[in-house]
């Protein structure tokens, strides 16, 4: 049960870890911010980032890697695997790439809700790291509604 | 003023030597390009490795128009304040990136009003020339989107978040 927004029946606030690398993903999980309204949100990017757009709510730098940079990739998941720990959160929500696969993948389990949300500009196939997380988030969706599939991805709308 | 961007990721030396010798051609024009780390060096452009986001911002509302790759976080930051843009997609045959989805997000951006795409270097400079000469900020905002992504997504996200449970918990 739930209890008011943003708070579970427990009163406890609800918190979310919201992840995204650096470029077009951090701007496209900028534009998802009204959907954070009322929750006790912690933001993760690879910045630089300007935190004082953020409202006051937490920010946490990681290094980005990709599957081209195996050390660094094992640096951010023990770096991401932290990050979960520290702060405990109820819903990881990302919008790519590799930091927030870590994050879903660490924050479902331990018991989070989990979205991924595949870059607008993945237009004709989904990311590796979407794709990876089909079988791992609750939700993986697309944003755009012809790459929609009954089995995942989902779409539910887009950043534009 | 022009303002040129290749994003935080790899060099882009295609897109920053059309623009170049563009600018070569035309004397007198401001042209401030963001060209991370190439190999060309460019000889009619100001140039700066890297710009920090609130400098990036600047540039983009202070620009006559945008010059960039087809990186969402470009298109979605000059839409957002209503600034014509030309993009050069980003070819993996030429190791601009991993690989050709810069192609797909210049295809469906590229309807866009205020959207121009280049279909190889050599279409930069006439782009260019006719954005110079046309009308090219948007007026009364056409094109122009809102700062935040779609009512629908948003509402089926606070659903998601609605749905939240008490954590199984493992203390660090």
């Amino acid at each position: 049960m739930s209890g008011p927004v943003g708070t579970l029946a427990s009163g406890e606030p609800v918190r979310i870890l919201a992840v995204a690398s650096g470029g077009g993903h951090w701007i496209q999980m900028l534009r998802l911010r009204p959907a954070f309204a009322g929750y006790q949100v912690t933001y993760v990017t690879v910045g630089p980032c300007d935190a004082s757009i953020l409202g006051g709510a937490k920010l946490k730098l990681v290094s980005d890697a990709n599957a081209r940079t195996p050390f660094r990739m094992a640096w951010l998941l023990l770096r991401m695997a932290w990050i979960v720990l520290t702060v405990q959160p109820h819903v990881v929500i990302t919008t790519g790439a590799a930091p927030g696969y870590w994050a879903i993948r660490f924050g479902r389990w331990l018991g989070a809700k989990t979205v991924f949300v595949d870059s607008i500009a993945n237009a004709e196939k989904l990311s590796m790291s979407a794709r990876l997380s089909l079988k791992k988030a609750h939700v993986t969706l697309t944003q755009w509604s012809d790459l929609a599939r009954p089995e995942g991805p989902e779409f539910w709308g887009a950043v534009v | 003023m022009i303002f040129v961007t290749i994003g935080t990721q790899l060099p882009f030396d295609r897109l920053i030597r059309a623009v170049d010798e563009w600018a070569g051609a035309k004397p007198g024009r401001e042209v401030v390009a963001q060209t991370g780390r190439g190999t060309y060096e460019p000889r009619h452009i100001r140039c700066m490795e890297t710009v920090e986001p609130a400098e990036f911002q600047r540039l983009v509302r202070e620009s006559q128009f945008i010059v960039a790759h087809a990186g969402m976080g470009t298109i979605l930051s000059a839409l957002e304040i209503g600034k014509p843009v030309v993009l050069l997609p980003r070819l993996a045959a030429h190791g601009e990136h991993r690989n050709d989805h810069q192609l797909a997000t210049a295809e469906r951006f590229g309807v866009r009003p205020l959207v121009r795409v280049a279909r190889d270097e050599t279409a930069i400079a006439g782009i260019l020339d006719e954005l110079e000469l046309g009308t090219t900020e948007s007026q009364d905002g056409a094109g122009r989107i809102s700062d935040s992504a779609s009512p629908e997504l948003i509402a089926k996200l606070r659903e998601f978040f609605a749905s939240a449970r008490p954590r199984r918990g493992v203390a660090p």
